[in-house]
C-alpha cells in the first residue's frame, strides 16, 4: 500500500512527526467528524482493505474506536486480543509478525504492554503499523484527538496546557506533549516528583509540584488517570491522599484566574484524580474527545492507505447508501 | 613441541618494562628470551609481526561460557575460541550458570572441558551463595581447591550487606577477591536502560546511576571494615569512578573493570530500541564515559574486561523491555580499545596493553599476564593499524548480539598463541 503524503509507512509517535504532517491529520479529521453523524455511518475509502487490531494488552475504548473508525470507512477488520502466553512476549511478537504478513493484510493497528513494539511491527512487516499504544512510549492517536479536541476551542499555537498526573508511566502524556510542542503550545506536568519523569524539562516542558500552581498558570488540564497499582508499587502513599493534594476539583477550578478547559483520556477514576463535578461540569471536553476519536483514527487510516487529504471532503461524499 | 620465533614485531610487555621492536623466541612452551641474539633454535616456526605488536595475552576477568546449562547459546569450547580470536588467552567464567558453579565439581567440569577445548585458559568463578541465592554461603576451600580463581553472585548483586561482609572476611583465608555486580534491585527494578532523558523519550523504565553507586559504597564500607578485597565488576557511572578513587586514596583494598562498551558508548545506542545495546548494567551518559576513561587512564580503574555474554538471536530479537540484558564482547574488544581509547589519546598503547594484561592478572593472582623469560607463552600479535568493520556472521562465538555491528574498529589479531602453541591465525 502507498504511504499517505509525507506520513510515511506507518504512525508510531508523534514525535517521529513533523509539525505540517500533524496539522495534516488533523485538518483530515476534520471531514471525518460529519461521517459519524449521519443516519448511514459509512464511506467506501477503505473499501477492499485488510485491517487487523491487534491488541495485547486490555482496552475497551481504543479498539472501539479503531473498530468503528475501520467500519465506517469500509475496511475488513479482524480484532486479535492476545493476552501473554506462556512463551515471551517478543517470541510472540515475531512470529505474529510473520503471520500477519503472510495473510497478505494491509493495515495492523497495535496495542502493546512493552515500549517499542509498535516499531519493532513496523520494521518486520510491510503493511501499515498504527500504534495503538506500546508501553509507556506513545499513544499517538489519542495525542492527535486531544490536539482536535482543544483546536475545537481554541487555537494551539500559544495555548498553555498542562499535564497532570502520572506522566511517568503515561504514553498519553508523551504523545500529547510531542504534538502540543510541535503546534507552538506551552506545555507543563504537574503531578508528585515520583510520578515525572526523569529529563522532563530537557524537552522543553514545564513543571509544577502543586496543581494549585497548574491551575493557575494554564488554559487547558490535561488530566490522566491515575493507575490503582502505583500506590502498591510506593509511587505514592494513597489514593485518599493524591486526590486531597493533586486531585482537579471544582474548588481549585473556581480559584483559577480564567475558564480552563478540561480533558481526560479515559477511563476516569472519579474521586481520585478528578472530581466528578469537573468531569461532567461545563468545562469539560471529555466525551468530545471520545466523539473526535473516531475521526481523527478514520484521518489516520485513510492517509497511511494512500487517501489524498484534498479528497477527504470527496471521498466522505461517496458513501455507499448515504447522502449525497 | 616445536619452537616458535615471532621476528620483528613491537614487543610491550608493562609487566617487565619492555617496548622495543625485538624478537620473541619462545621454546618448551615458555618464553625463552628477545632478540637476535638468542639465534633461531632448529626447526622453528617463524611468524613475520612486522608493523603488529607483541604483547602477553590478553586476560579478561569477566565472562559469561554459558556452560553447563545455555550450551545453544555457547559453549567453553566456542568461547574459548572466541577469546582467542580476539587476543585473549585467560577469561574467567562467571557462575552464574545452570547449574550455578557453587561447588568443587562444576569448577572440575569447567576445567575439564576447557582443557578439552585447548585453546584459551579457562578460570572458573564460583559462587558467593549456594545457587546464588544470596542466602548460605558456598565452601570457598572446595571451590579455591578445584581451581576457583575468585567468588562472585554476578548477574546479581551480594544480596545483603551481612553476606558481603561475611564472604570479604571469609576471602580472606584464601586470598581471593569477592566480586560484586553491582546493584540495587529496589531502584533498579523493571529497568531496561539508563535512567535519563533518553528513556524517558523511549517510554523505557530506567535503571538509575544510583541504583550502582548505593551497592558501590556499601561494598568500599564493608573492604574497609573487613580488611577484605572488593573487585567491582562492570563500572559504568562517574560515581562509582570517584568513590574508587577517594577508597583506593584511603588505602581500601577494591579493585574495578569496565567493558569497552561502556568506554566508547552511551544511551544513545539505545535508540531505535535497539535490544544489541541492552545490557545491565545500562549504557550511561557522556559524563559517564568521559569520567570512566579518565579512571582507566589514571588507574582507578585496573582494567579492561568484555563481560562477554552470548544471548540467542531469538531472544533478542524482541521488543525492548522483553529482550534480555547483555552483550558479547571477546572478539570486539581490541578493536573498541584501540578505536575509542588509543587513537581519541585516552590511553597509549602500553597502558592499554597493561589494562589487558598485567593489570587484570594480579587482581585475580593469575599466572599469566607476562612476557618474562620462563613465563607460559600466552603471547598476542596484533596490527595496530588494520582497519575493519564488525560483521557478527563472522564470529567464533555462538552469538551475534553485539552494540557494534557495522562499526569500523582498528586492530585486528593475527595471531593468539597459548603455551607457545598458535591457537589462533594461521601459521606463516
Amino acid at each position: 500500500m502507498s504511504p499517505g503524503p509525507n506520513l510515511g509507512k506507518d504512525l508510531l509517535g508523534l514525535e517521529y512527526l513533523a509539525a505540517g504532517d500533524i496539522r495534516l491529520l488533523l485538518d483530515t479529521a476534520e471531514p471525518f467528524k460529519e461521517v459519524s453523524e449521519r443516519a448511514i455511518k459509512k464511506v467506501p475509502a477503505l473499501r477492499g482493505k485488510t485491517i487487523v487490531n491487534l491488541f495485547f494488552e486490555a482496552s475497551t475504548r481504543t479498539r472501539i474506536s479503531f473498530e468503528f473508525a475501520e467500519k465506517r470507512l469500509s475496511a475488513d477488520t479482524v480484532n486479535v486480543a492476545s493476552v501473554g502466553s506462556s512463551v515471551s512476549k517478543g517470541e510472540t511478537l515475531v512470529d505474529t509478525a510473520k503471520n500477519l504478513e503472510a495473510m497478505r493484510i494491509d493495515m495492523v493497528v497495535i496495542r502493546h504492554p512493552s515500549s517499542g513494539a509498535a516499531r519493532f511491527l513496523a520494521e518486520r512487516i510491510e503493511s501499515n503499523v498504527i500504534n495503538a499504544g506500546d508501553g509507556k512510549h506513545e499513544h499517538p492517536t489519542q495525542g492527535l484527538l486531544d490536539l482536535l479536541t482543544i483546536r475545537d476551542h481554541r487555537p494551539i499555537e500559544g495555548a498553555k496546557v498542562c499535564i497532570v498526573g502520572d506522566v511517568l508511566h503515561s504514553r498519553v502524556a508523551r504523545s500529547n506533549i510531542w504534538g502540543l510542542l510541535k503546534l507552538g503550545a506551552e506545555v507543563a506536568v504537574c503531578g508528585p516528583q515520583s510520578l515525572l519523569p526523569m529529563g522532563i524539562e530537557d524537552i522543553g516542558v514545564r513543571v509544577f509540584r502543586r496543581v494549585e500552581e497548574a491551575i493557575a498558570w494554564a488554559d487547558v488540564l490535561n488530566v490522566l488517570r491515575l493507575q490503582l497499582e502505583r500506590m502498591q508499587s510506593g509511587y505514592i502513599p494513597s489514593l485518599r491522599e493524591y486526590y486531597r493534594v493533586f486531585g482537579v476539583t471544582e474548588e481549585r477550578l473556581a480559584r483559577a484566574p480564567r475558564e480552563l478547559l478540561i480533558l481526560h483520556p479515559g477511563p476516569m477514576n472519579r474521586g481520585v484524580e478528578i472530581d466528578s463535578r469537573v468531569a461532567d461540569g461545563p468545562h469539560s471536553v471529555i466525551l468530545r474527545q471520545v466523539t473526535n476519536g473516531v475521526a481523527v483514527r478514520m484521518a489516520v487510516l485513510y492517509l497511511l492507505a494512500g487517501g489524498r487529504p484534498e479528497l477527504a471532503e470527496a471521498a466522505k461524499g461517496g458513501g455507499a447508501g448515504g447522502e449525497r | 613441541m616445536k619452537p616458535v620465533v615471532i621476528r620483528g614485531g613491537r614487543v610491550i610487555d608493562p609487566a617487565s618494562g619492555r617496548d622495543e621492536r625485538t624478537d620473541l623466541v619462545i621454546e618448551g612452551g615458555t618464553v625463552a628470551g628477545f632478540g637476535r641474539n638468542q639465534g633461531t633454535p632448529e626447526g622453528a616456526e617463524i611468524l613475520d609481526a612486522s608493523g603488529c605488536v607483541v604483547a602477553p595475552g590478553f586476560v579478561d576477568l569477566h565472562v559469561h561460557l554459558r556452560e553447563p546449562g545455555r550450551e545453544d547459546v555457547e559453549t567453553i569450547e566456542t568461547g574459548a575460541r572466541a577469546a582467542v580470536a580476539g587476543g585473549f588467552t585467560s577469561v574467567c567464567a562467571m557462575p552464574n550458570t545452570d547449574p550455578v558453579t557453587d561447588n568443587q565439581a562444576a569448577v572440575g567440569f569447567i576445567i575439564a572441558q576447557a582443557r578439552r577445548a585447548g585453546t584459551a585458559r579457562v578460570y572458573p568463578i564460583g559462587a558467593v551463595s549456594l545457587g546464588s541465592r544470596g542466602e548460605q554461603m558456598s565452601e570457598f576451600g572446595e571451590l579455591v581447591t578445584a581451581g576457583a580463581v575468585a567468588v562472585s553472585d554476578d548477574g546479581k548483586p551480594v544480596a545483603t550487606a551481612h553476606l558481603m561482609r561475611a564472604a570479604l572476611e571469609y576471602a580472606q583465608s584464601f586470598g581471593i577477591p569477592v566480586v560484586d555486580h553491582c546493584e540495587e534491585h529496589t531502584l533498579s527494578r523493571g529497568g531496561a536502560m539508563h535512567e535519563g532523558l533518553t528513556s524517558t523519550r523511549l517510554g523505557v523504565t530506567g535503571i538509575p546511576r544510583s541504583s550502582e553507586d548505593v551497592i558501590v559504597a556499601r561494598d568500599i564500607l564493608l573492604a574497609e571494615l573487613t580488611g577484605g578485597h572488593v573487585h567491582l565488576a562492570h563500572c559504568s557511572t562517574a560515581g562509582a569512578v570517584r568513590m574508587v578513587r577517594e577508597a583506593k586514596a584511603r588505602g581500601v583494598r577494591v579493585t574495578a573493570e569496565v567493558t569497552p562498551h561502556h568506554l566508547a558508548l552511551t544511551d544513545a545506542a539505545c535508540e531505535g530500541y535497539n535490544t544489541n545495546a541492552k545490557m545491565n548494567p545500562p549504557l550511561r551518559e557522556a559524563p559517564d564515559v568521559e569520567a570512566l576513561r579518565a579512571g582507566l587512564a589514571d588507574g582507578t580503574i585496573d582494567c579492561i574486561a568484555t563481560d562477554h555474554a552470548p544471548h540467542h538471536y531469538d531472544a533478542k530479537e524482541a521488543a525492548f523491555d522483553d529482550a534480555p540484558f547483555g552483550v558479547v564482547g571477546l572478539e570486539t574488544a581490541l578493536g573498541v580499545a584501540l578505536a575509542d581509547l588509543v587513537e581519541r589519546g585516552v590511553l597509549d598503547l602500553p597502558a592499554l596493553v597493561d589494562r589487558l594484561t598485567a593489570r587484570p592478572a594480579s587482581i585475580f593472582h593469575l599466572p599469566g599476564g607476562t612476557l618474562r623469560p620462563g613465563a607460559a607463552a600466552d603471547v598476542v600479535v596484533f596490527d595496530p593499524a588494520s582497519r575493519w568493520t564488525v560483521e557478527p556472521a563472522t564470529f567464533f562465538s555462538k552469538s551475534r548480539n553485539t552494540p557494534f555491528a557495522g562499526r569500523a574498529l582498528v586492530g585486528r589479531v593475527r595471531w593468539t598463541l597459548v603455551d607457545g602453541r598458535v591457537v589462533h591465525g594461521r601459521a606463516s
